[in-house]
């Protein structure tokens, strides 16, 4: 098995979120980046699995600036066998995907793994846009994936419930939560990490289709009424006459 | 032309589907334009569409697209939009639009806004808000391809009836086979799934175990809510994982949203704070949540659940 994993750099969960230049520019000052958590937590995991248990290697892919090689680097040290930064800013998921599509197109892959989305622009799109670019099948939001040869049976998350489907590698998957558990990188594989191959590639040109031209921080305008908490009568008629929910 | 994808649901229209037919009205008259709904699958109640705002439903009962597959339908959107001359296509935000949005984007070669939150503005170029940041901030992004695509989270607009019913007319396609085959879908039957209830009840790991959720439900079940769970509740099985809000859980904008229980963790209010009323119960007065509800009531929920549980049955029963 031949799998790709694509990550992305995101702040870090905990992060306070602040814009600058007249709110047109994120404020990267004092924010810490990671490896965004469904592209490590389950991604990259549940692909080292699949090689563990059926042969094969794992390559990461990051679209990004050189700053980005410290979260690629970590990828390395939980057990990707290498990496290749696409060098340039991810300035829109179509850039991007365009991007990983134009890499992956002659190295035959059998999985393209993804995240979910990313915690930053929560865009869920690169998947679906790289498996468009391929012709390939794309199975989003993947809480469990089952190998049988070239035959995966995978669960789905939908509305209320889960979809079960079948399909045969080559196929794009995107990994949400339940598909694998979370790898601390340990010593040894922090140090192998460093004799791993990083390569990095020019990028391809494509232009963005959409671009942000204004942010706001979420106004956290509540203010909250206390009520007894004896008195729950009280809060059924506030949330009946004043804030008309029931 | 404003193309908008109405899915049925065993020949039904769910709430969230006439929400982005109305979405995709609003956005036709913005452009002076016509609002074209495309449903998969014969309904009687296609017609209906025509109540929420469609100039024309389209239907198409390929057999190719009986089960959802991101590529089938990409395919079938596709084609139906360049049949159309579709310059804004609309899609909701949930498992079916995550899954084709992008496809279609990277398909047409178009810009894209996936959990759009508000109806576009079109004064000083396309502009359309969405939240960023896992719910932290909000970021207006500005389209100017010739085809725009949007994904509409649910609950950001009402549905409304403005119109009447129009005859559907059907639409061949030329859809190739789907590589992938559905086997089974499992789903909870009878509550409203979480991304789409507008009433939520969530509890957290002050509910101490997994055998005294009978309160929660029955809190729920008084007002028709829908029940989820902070994080640990899930990683420790006392809930379905399908429950988990938040971050890295499901993320929900619901009209109400009860948090019994929980601290409030940035991680967790980073999927439910777009929630227009939160109530808050906890017994330690610090808990972060306070600072991020409408109504706080501190106290052990055990005591105040019952009694809330007891309000509202007089509540109810005095307004039937
Ligand atoms: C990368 C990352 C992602 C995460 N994503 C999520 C996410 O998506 N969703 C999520 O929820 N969390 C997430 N978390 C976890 C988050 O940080 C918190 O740990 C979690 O939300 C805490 O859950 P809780 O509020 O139920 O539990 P606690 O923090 O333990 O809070 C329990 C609360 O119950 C109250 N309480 C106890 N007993 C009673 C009683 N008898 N009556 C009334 N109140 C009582 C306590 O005062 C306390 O405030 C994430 C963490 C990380 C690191
Ligand atoms: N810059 C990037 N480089 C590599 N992969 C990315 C990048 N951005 C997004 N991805 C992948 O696409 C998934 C979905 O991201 P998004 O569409 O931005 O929500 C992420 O979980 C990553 O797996």
């Amino acid at each position: 098995m031949k799998i790709l994993v694509c990550v992305s750099k995101t702040p870090e969960t905990t992060a306070n979120i602040n814009f600058v230049n007249n709110n047109t520019e994120f404020d990267t000052n004092g924010v810490s980046f990671i490896m965004n958590p469904y592209d490590e937590w389950y991604a990259l995991v549940r692909a080292l699995e699949i090689t563990e248990a059926n042969g094969g290697d794992v390559t990461l892919i990051n679209v990004g600036p050189a700053a980005n090689d410290a979260v690629i680097k970590k990828g390395l040290a939980i057990g990707a066998k290498e990496a290749v930064r696409i060098d340039a800013e991810p300035t829109s998921a179509l850039f991007v995907a365009k991007q990983i599509a134009a890499y992956a197109k002659s190295q035959n892959f059998d999985i393209i793994f993804t995240g979910k989305e990313s915690i930053d622009y929560n865009g869920s799109l690169v998947g679906g846009m790289i498996a468009e670019l391929l012709s390939l099948p794309y199975i989003s939001y993947a809480t469990t994936l089952e190998l049988n040869g070239n035959a995966a049976t995978l669960n789905r998350d939908i509305e209320g419930g889960t979809e079960v489907v079948e399909v045969q590698t080559p196929f794009v998957v995107s990994a949400a939560k339940g598909m694998a558990e979370q790898r601390i990188p340990n010593m040894r594989g922090i140090m192998m990490a460093k004799k791993k191959p990083l390569a990095v590639v020019a990028a391809e040109a494509a232009d963005d289709k959409e671009k942000v031209t204004e942010y706001k921080v979420v106004p956290k305008d509540r203010s909250i009424k206390m009520i007894d908490p004896e008195n729950m009568k009280e809060l059924v008629r506030m949330l009946h006459e004043e804030s008309k929910v029931i | 032309m404003v193309l908008v994808l109405a899915e049925q649901n065993a020949g039904k229209f769910k709430k969230a589907t006439l929400e982005v037919v109305t979405y995709g009205r609003k956005v036709a008259d913005l452009l002076s334009c016509e609002c074209t709904a495309l449903v998969i699958g014969e309904t009687d109640a296609a017609a209906t569409l025509g109540q929420y705002g469609a100039n024309k439903v389209l239907t198409t009962a390929d057999a190719a697209l009986e089960n959802f597959d991101s590529q089938t339908y990409t395919s079938a959107l596709g084609q139906v939009a360049e049949k159309v001359g579709a310059k804004v296509i609309i899609i909701g935000h949930n498992s079916t639009g995550k899954s084709i949005v992008g496809r279609l984007a990277a398909r047409m070669d178009a810009g894209v806004i996936s959990g759009a939150k508000s109806i576009p503005s079109v004064s000083n170029g396309f502009v359309v808000e969405k939240n960023v940041f896992s719910g932290k901030g909000i970021a207006s992004f500005t389209l100017d391809t010739e085809v725009k695509i949007i994904s509409v989270m649910g609950n950001s607009i009402q549905p409304e009836i403005i119109g009447s019913d129009v005859s559907p007319e059907s639409v061949s396609l030329q859809i190739e086979d789907s590589k992938v085959t559905v086997k089974e879908r499992k789903t909870v039957s009878g509550t409203v799934p979480l991304p789409e209830a507008e009433l939520v009840v969530s509890a957290g790991r002050g509910m101490g175990g997994p055998d005294k959720w009978g309160i929660i439900e029955e809190l729920a079940e008084n007002i028709g809510a829908t029940t989820a769970c902070s994080r640990p509740v899930a990683d420790t099985g006392w809930r379905p994982h399908h429950e988990h809000v938040g971050q890295t859980g499901v993320a929900i904008r619901p009209n109400l949203y009860f948090a019994i229980g929980i601290s409030g963790a940035i991680q967790h209010l980073a999927g439910v704070s777009s929630s227009k009323v939160i109530v808050v119960i906890n017994k330690d007065p610090e808990a972060p949540f306070f600072k991020n509800a409408d109504y706080g009531i501190v106290g052990d929920l055990f005591d105040v659940v019952p009694r809330l549980n007891a309000a509202l049955k007089e509540f109810k029963a005095n307004n039937n």
